[in-house]
């Protein structure tokens, strides 16, 4: 590592492409998943248009056929999560924030963390290759169950199967990388005077996320390695009439799938303690607590994957095991809204664009969470699985993670990314745009889905009980077109801001956490004069000061 | 629930009134939470030249707030735990005894029934084996055997709330009983490749003497 003071001078080559600074490496997970974002979000335009206006020609696009609707259904899944929820909750602001929030000047293993990007690039790449090969992309499902997935006579994508799986499991080698040294990092690297108990909540849910996914995906990864010999050379793992079982690879994919669930969570419920803290002017209620649901909740969960399984053939009697301890995860979750609610109580909460943001996933993510309970009760999920309310669930869950609480983070942080404000009134407009039409696109779907309709489906003409339902799918996608229009002055705002926008100075909100007492944009290495560390994070309001924000490096 | 999906079979009003349960209890913490996030982001906006509460959260005056309604929420989890099981139990765990029993075989991409013919006896020479058409007798219950020939399916039935996953190399037993006649829709509801949104069949729930006339017009075809 580098210290703060020595000249630094780079060719373009080894800052942007080869760099092992975190925050450029942050950045370039950041836009990384910006982009695959523009791609999942264009594969959501084409098959909601399909829905609406089946058999016709989409602008944009052209005609849709049933196979390039299950590919564009099935990357659009696996884009979101893979390559826009991990990447920027986790990659880009785990680097970016890390260090800066603890104190130091840089990872603990900067070139591991340049090798984590690079190997990501290429998954992207792999993937993106994965749509244009002979048999087109792969169409089964992010779930991937095999048989389907595993023989090329029955999904007829020979290369594209093969190509997905690759691109999933080299992104899971990237982020193994990334926890590693993200865990390492806030172990060993943290400002003189850091206990514990001062590491802000973002950092913390990271860290406990990057756990969470080294514990759990090393079954995947066995699972995948079993699913490409399947499909390249002739094994029989989940081969039935050759002694496999195909349920096996849907235990280690959900062992895997659900845990996943809270690995982006947990980041994203750190980002809104943060925003909400500061934006707030108020000491985040019950910090140890907000600890232990997250410990809590990210145990709880490697005991409850069997739920996306109930009917799935395997025991029934494993089921009622499952219901209890799914229903039990409500607890934890539950009462770490809650405590974010309580936060609220007695603050003094600026309407920022961040902070609408960060309420905002409070509000629409307790929809996800007790839509869930219907899914979890084993009894009513045999008329929900694989129906639309299972689509409308966990869009309630990941848009807000996924793209609300990035959004939060997004407008809370830009000013030390780049060392410049985001339009505040373009902000708003963004937000409701997208608060409004996210509500409009997937209520609408839970009622298509207590009908019965199921998932992944071209056309719904030929199904007779569910035809009276178009206007339903009318309305679902014109708010999503309305949606992704929405985005257009995000995108303008974000890059005229980067450029253009009124200078941000080192502190624009008035923040105690570390990452705000070094300079916007925090030059390499970070900290003029590495800092001390005398309290906790969230020091607001503190009852006989002038100012309402305590630093964490100021001594008195 | 009626209004958007007819409940066709025995257990469909057990299913129904599950999620009745469900929706009452879930929507109570639901509206309190949402009710009380409202009040605070209303009433604790910024006015000038007033500062926030200095609250730390960590003694038991405090998280009080928070442990009342956690072992409330517990008890509410509890009562869904027993009925949700107590439904799964009698649909899932347990066979009543049959009146007939049809197979059913997922393939890429339709549906196979063979049902019983007037004898009610699966296996015999008046079997009736049709693609993508189940017709069954009301008040009668069935067993199915389910089986898929290729990749995964789900034998899905909305009306019944019935689903079952079909999996190639086992054969999945499993039961209903239509209690309403009719013309339903019956789909395959596991992604099942590029067919997947094809694959839809029709149920047909009769009453004896119709289904026994169908059965009738089926023969002569079969015996050819």
């Amino acid at each position: 590592m580098s210290s703060a003071h020595h000249d630094h001078h780079e060719s373009f080559f080894s800052k942007y492409l080869f760099s092992t600074d975190h925050k450029i490496i942050g950045m370039q997970y950041m836009f990384t998943g910006m982009f695959m974002a523009l791609i999942g979000g264009y594969f959501a335009y084409v098959f909601r248009m399909q829905l609406a206006f089946p058999g016709q020609d989409i602008p944009g696009y052209g005609l849709l056929t049933s196979a390039a609707y299950n590919t564009m259904v099935t990357n659009h899944g696996t884009i979101m999560i893979f390559w826009v929820a991990m990447p920027v909750l986790i990659a880009a602001l785990g680097n970016f924030l890390i260090p800066l929030m603890i104190g130091c000047d840089d990872m603990v293993f900067p070139r591991l963390n340049r090798l984590s990007y690079q190997i990501f690039l290429i998954s992207a790449i792999v993937l993106i290759a994965s749509f244009f090969v002979k048999g087109g992309g792969f169409g089964g499902a992010w779930t991937a169950y095999p048989p389907l997935s595993a023989k090329a006579e029955y999904n007829l994508t020979p290369w594209g199967s093969t190509l997905w799986v690759i691109a999933v499991a080299l992104e899971f080698v990237a982020f193994l990388l990334g926890g590693i040294n993200f865990i390492t990092t806030v172990m060993n690297s943290r400002a003189p005077g850091m206990k514990w108990m001062d590491i802000p909540i973002v950092v913390w849910m990271i860290v406990i996320a990057s756990i969470l996914f080294m514990l759990s995906v090393g079954p995947l990864i066995a699972g995948a390695v079993m699913l490409v010999f399947d499909q390249l050379i002739g094994t029989a793992f989940f081969e039935p009439a050759r002694g496999g079982d195909p349920i096996l690879w849907q235990h280690m994919f959900w062992f895997f799938g659900h845990p996943e669930v809270y690995v982006v969570l947990l980041p994203a419920m750190g980002i809104v303690a943060d925003v909400m803290a500061v934006h707030g002017r108020k000491k985040v209620f019950g910090y140890k607590m907000v600890l232990g649901t997250a410990i809590g909740t990210g145990i709880l969960s490697f005991f409850v994957w069997a739920h996306h399984q109930f009917v799935a053939g395997i025991d029934p009697r494993m089921a009622n095991l499952f219901t209890i301890t799914t229903l039990l995860i409500s607890i934890p979750v539950g009462e770490m809204c809650f405590v974010y609610i309580a936060t609220l109580y007695g603050a003094s909460i600026r309407y920022t664009t961040a902070m609408l943001f960060a309420v905002a996933f409070l509000v629409e993510f307790l929809i996800g969470g007790v839509t869930g309970i219907f899914l979890g009760a084993s009894g009513s999920d045999v008329h929900f699985h694989d129906t639309y309310f299972v689509v409308a669930h966990f869009h309630y869950t990941f848009f807000p993670i996924a793209i609300i609480a990035t959004f939060a983070a997004i407008y809370h942080w830009f000013p030390k990314m780049f060392g410049r404000m985001m339009n505040e009134t373009w902000g708003k407009i963004h937000f409701w745009g997208t608060i409004i039409t996210f509500n409009g696109i997937f209520l609408p779907l839970f009622i298509n889905g207590l009908a019965g309709q199921h998932r992944r489906i071209f056309s719904y003409e030929h199904f007779n009980d569910l035809t009276k339902f178009q206007g339903i799918r009318v309305f679902a996608t014109v708010n999503l077109v309305t949606l992704l229009a929405f985005q257009v002055p995000f995108l303008i705002n974000f890059f005229t801001s980067m450029f253009k926008g009124q200078k941000a100075g080192d502190n624009p909100w008035k923040a105690a956490s570390l990452e705000w007492q070094c300079p916007s944009p925090p030059p390499h290495g970070n900290f003029a004069k590495m800092p001390e560390v005398y309290r906790g994070p969230y020091e607001y309001s503190v009852p006989g000061r002038s100012t309402d924000f305590w630093p964490q490096n100021e001594r008195t | 629930m009626e209004n958007l999906v007819v409940a066709a079979s025995s257990y469909a009003k057990d299913i129904d009134n599950l999620i009745w349960i469900v929706a009452i209890l879930g929507g109570f913490w639901f509206f309190l939470a949402e009710g009380v996030l409202f009040y605070f982001l209303i009433k604790f906006r910024h006015k000038e030249g007033q500062k926030a509460q200095y609250l730390v959260g960590e003694s038991k005056e405090e998280l009080k707030w928070i442990t009342r309604p956690h072992h409330a929420i517990l008890i509410c989890d509890l009562v869904i735990v027993f009925m949700a099981i107590q439904v799964w139990y009698n649909i899932k765990q347990q066979l009543p005894p049959a009146d007939e029993t049809i197979q059913v075989v997922g393939h890429q991409w339709s549906w196979r029934f063979i049902h019983p013919g007037l004898d009610h006896q699966l296996g015999t020479a008046d079997d009736v084996e049709v693609v993508d058409e189940l017709h069954v007798r009301v008040d009668k219950t069935y067993h199915f055997k389910l089986e898929a020939a290729d990749v995964l399916h789900c034998f899905s039935i909305p009306a019944f709330r019935l689903k079952q996953d079909a999996i190639p190399g086992r054969v999945i037993t499993g039961w209903f009983k239509p209690t309403k006649t009719g013309e339903y829709d019956l789909q395959c509801a596991e992604m099942c490749g590029i067919g997947h949104g094809i694959m839809q069949s029709k149920l047909y729930v009769e009453t004896d003497e119709q289904h026994d006339e169908w059965l009738k017009k089926q023969m002569p075809q079969q015996q050819i």
